[in-house]
């Protein structure tokens, strides 16, 4: 347990060193958000509602995205493992005790944890100040919302981590990776919202597991899942992170016994 | 004791620097936040003439300003301050021009073509330096037969040895003739025959075609085997500028007689020489030899010992050049 | 000392045509090699574009126009703004890579080279697959100008070709110009790609839709509007709710003219910042 800490923590300060391009990522998602706040409103001039979302919602819903959108990894892609895997030092990762999944997952955990800091704080400030959100008051909600925003980000883990196995077997990660930054983005509802979607679209979008690290606790912070809803998210949010966590195990397995075969 | 080579009269010379310098600012951190500024005179006002058909070693301690140098003389930097004449050309405002007259081999990197057979990249670089096509034939056909390039001429440039993506690298800066060729660290990393080969080239391309070479190396046997003139620099500035025989004599003005006993002993005493080392039986006896020859050191240490084998040796071009970086400097 | 290879010392345009061709038949080539990845990108690349425009779908889903303005006529500005941009794209994107080469130190290797530089950083990273981008480009812009009913005139047609043309040009300029301060501020490399990316996203969106601020900024900043949407004011017949004067939508050459002049000089300040300071 103390080793997973250990991992996190020194994660999270790797990625306290790399200002440039956490200002960078701050400005572009900030550009980002005023651009695609002003097509919301002016989607909402003709309609006032969609899929039970407001102005307000979607205004709020997209700053948060923005803001949100690099520590929860909703840009889909790889971890920074592909390149190891790719140019073979991998066999040093798996050569420690410690298991390589489990061990990456705290490295992400701590990565999250600077970028909410950050890259969250800043963006939605600013989107606070020139457009009108609706942001909860209450701790418990914030809670929920944190709580939420964990359990996906171990979901979007999983994917990512898929993603990046494959380079295991295609040693060219590149094509799988943008598929799943494509998928990714407009499935988890960052791109717009899945309330937007038609809804034969929103009803394949929210049986997958993309909208759990998006949608989903986005939806939390603004409430609109309560009671026996709201359990029924985190339980599908649960499920998501179990089964999917599992998957990469067994991913991770096959490519251990391939690697071993191959000679290392 | 500059005997620099005069070049030949009425001719002018393919390289010069004058009073060239160049500065840079590096920012340093002071603290958290604070940075301070400090200016770093990385070549410190060097001037250097170099006829046509000279083959130069620049040579230095890391650090002493030689590839900034280099980069000033291939237009990839400006100096600070002086004047630069490369080939007729001011590499400052006519970089493009002066990019068809010279040549340059990167050691650490390579300017060939990395997925492509190597032939490729000759033909490629062909194009952009816009060759006639007879003339780069006939190049390519007299460099690859002289560096036998012809086994792996279309095998894909990343998976070359060293040797041979050098071979394909010096022969690629040949082509388009350039009057000057750079050689930026060329043998290093390469295995004792490659060298031989690099070596064995260059000195033919300079004889034969009269091309001006000059080239950085730590390798000291480059030096020794290639180099008409060594130009050696430390912090900035020329310490030392002469043709090499020159510059052992000023400074390996000494020899060694390698003594092995019959059986260990103290130190002999020989006048005129000094015991420099002594391992067993075996004993170095070094002398200078504006003071007294080999024969008369060897005279002595059999009229006082048993010996069973001698041998003589000269300075190496290493010990010399580091007694040249330890040396006060003349000016 | 003249230099023995005959010829002019600098190539001519139509000798400068030749390199690019065979240096980006090069890249080519070698990309071929790794026939796999590289299909396999090329047909991500195509997924990719092809969701760009179902952002748009999606929303004209729920709505029947945006700030008055219709799905096809979205779709025009959209597919006349993707055009311009993936065309700049697949010739001109390559200059993003500057500050990257600075780094890494490979830059040095195309001042050795007797072309200029930023002509060899293109042609050097010639990367076909981006044509795939274009397609679906095409083919929205394609189907928009056959569902408008729009009242053709010579002029109109004139402003079509004209549109394309700048709007191409405006982008390249943009780009070149932010990789040139990205080469002098390594740091700031994304930022001055977020200006790239950002202007072109919001260029497919009809410029009343923007605030205020971001209005001003695309129009006299990054001139993004007069890419599609000053145009396709004059060729849709549409009205501008801000009163802008009837010269502007014929000001987009003028701007792309502008531009690249910006665009050229930046890059030489940025090389001879590089060839003063060696970083």
């Amino acid at each position: 347990m103390r080793l997973w800490w250990e991992v996190a923590r020194r994660s999270f300060h790797r990625h306290s060193t790399y200002r440039a391009a956490t200002f960078a990522g701050v400005f572009t998602n900030t550009v980002f958000g005023f651009i695609l706040a002003s097509i919301m409103l002016a989607v909402f001039e003709e309609r006032r509602d969609i899929g039970g979302f407001d102005a307000v919602d979607a205004v709020t819903f997209t700053w948060v995205a923005q803001g949100f959108l690099a520590a929860v990894g909703a840009f889909g892609g790889h971890l920074p493992l592909a390149d190891r895997i790719k140019t073979g030092e991998v066999v040093v990762d798996l050569y420690r005790p410690a298991d390589l999944m489990l061990f990456e997952l705290a490295g992400d955990i701590g990565r999250a944890a600077f970028q909410v800091l950050i890259r969250a704080t800043v963006p939605l400030a600013v989107g606070g100040l020139f457009f009108h959100l609706r942001l909860p008051s209450s701790a418990s909600t914030w809670l929920l919302f944190i709580a939420s925003l964990t359990i996906g980000l171990v979901v979007s883990f999983a994917i990512r981590f898929l993603v990046t196995l494959t380079t295991f077997w295609f040693l060219d990660y590149r094509a799988p990776s943008q598929m799943s930054t494509v998928v990714t983005m407009f499935l988890s509802g960052f791109l717009m919202p899945v309330v937007f979607f038609p809804d034969w679209l929103e009803t394949t979008a929210r049986a997958l597991p993309f909208v759990t690290f998006v949608q989903l606790p986005i939806e939390v912070l603004m409430g609109k899942h309560t009671g026996a809803d709201l359990v029924a998210v985190f339980a599908a949010q649960g499920a998501w992170a179990v089964v999917l966590l599992a998957v990469s195990r067994w991913a991770l397995s096959l490519a251990t016994r391939r690697v071993v075969i191959q000679g290392g | 004791m500059n005997h620099r080579p005069d070049p030949a009269p009425g001719a002018d010379p393919v390289l010069e620097l004058d009073a060239v310098s160049k500065e840079f600012i590096v920012y340093r951190k002071t603290g958290r936040l604070r940075r301070k500024r400090t200016t770093v005179r990385a070549v410190d006002n060097i001037s250097l003439a170099v006829g046509s058909g000279e083959l130069v070693g620049y040579i230095g301690p890391n650090g002493a300003g030689k590839s900034t140098t280099i980069k000033m003389l291939t237009g990839i930097l400006m100096p600070s301050a002086g004047r630069v004449s490369v080939a007729g050309v001011d590499p400052q405002r006519h970089r493009l021009e002066l990019a068809r007259r010279i040549g340059v081999v990167f050691g650490q990197r390579t300017q060939l073509w990395w997925d492509l057979p190597l032939r490729d990249s000759f033909e490629l670089l062909r194009h952009v330096y816009r060759v006639p096509a007879q003339r780069h034939a006939e190049n390519l056909e007299r460099f690859v037969d002289l560096l036998d390039m012809q086994p792996f001429l279309d095998t894909p440039v990343r998976q070359l040895s060293l040797g041979q993506r050098m071979r394909g690298d010096i022969c690629a800066a040949l082509l388009h003739d350039p009057v000057i060729l750079y050689l930026d660290e060329p043998t290093i990393g390469l295995d004792v025959v490659s060298k031989a080969r690099v070596r064995e080239f260059l000195t033919t391309i300079n004889r034969d075609r009269g091309v001006t070479i000059m080239l950085t190396t730590h390798d000291l046997a480059d030096v020794e085997r290639l180099c008409t003139r060594l130009v050696v620099i430390d912090h900035g500035r020329v310490i030392r500028d002469g043709t090499v025989a020159a510059i052992k004599e000023a400074f390996g003005g000494y020899r060694t007689v390698v003594v092995d006993l019959e059986r260990p002993g103290p130190p002999l005493a020989v006048p005129g020489a000094r015991v420099v080392d002594t391992d067993g039986p075996r004993q170095w006896l070094r002398f200078d030899r504006r003071t007294t020859t080999a024969a008369a050191v060897i005279n002595s240490v059999v009229a006082q010992a048993s010996v069973l084998d001698l041998s003589i040796e000269d300075p190496d071009i290493e010990d010399v050049v580091t007694r040249i970086y330890t040396s006060p400097p003349t000016r | 000392m003249a230099d023995s290879l005959g010829g002019n010392a600098v190539a001519s345009p139509r000798e400068l045509a030749h390199i690019y061709r065979k240096l980006a038949g090069a890249r080519i080539r070698a990309d071929w090699q790794y026939r796999g990845p590289f299909i396999g990108y090329t047909l991500t690349q195509g997924l990719i574009t092809f969701l760009d425009f179902v952002q748009i779908a999606v929303i004209f889903n729920q709505v029947d126009q945006l700030a008055g303005w219709s799905v096809a006529e979205v779709a025009f500005l959209y597919g006349a703004s993707s055009i311009a941009f993936h065309v700049g794209d697949a010739f001109i994107s390559q200059c993003e890579r500057a500050p990257q080469r600075v780094k890494s130190g490979e830059f040095d290797l195309l001042l050795i080279r007797p072309v200029p530089t930023l002509f060899h950083l293109c042609a050097d990273d010639f990367a076909f697959r981006r044509f795939g981008k274009l397609i679906q480009s095409v083919v929205v812009f394609a189907t928009a100008l056959v569902v408008l009913d729009i009242d053709w005139s010579v002029a109109k047609v004139g402003m079509l070709v004209v549109m394309l043309i700048s709007g191409t040009a405006i982008f390249a300029a943009v780009w070149v110009t932010t990789s040139a301060v990205a080469m002098w501020m390594i740091d700031a490399t994304e930022i001055m790609n977020s200006f790239t990316y950002g202007s072109s996203f919001a260029a497919q969106y009809p410029l009343p839709v923007m605030a205020k601020w971001l209005r001003h900024f695309l129009t006299f900043v990054v001139p993004a509007a007069f890419v599609s949407y000053f145009p396709a004011l004059f060729i849709l017949d549409k009205p501008d709710p801000f009163g802008t004067p009837a010269w502007i939508r014929f000001a987009g050459p003028a701007v792309a003219v502008v531009l690249m002049l910006v665009a050229r000089t930046t890059w030489s300040a940025a090389i001879r910042h590089y060839r003063s300071t060696g970083s």
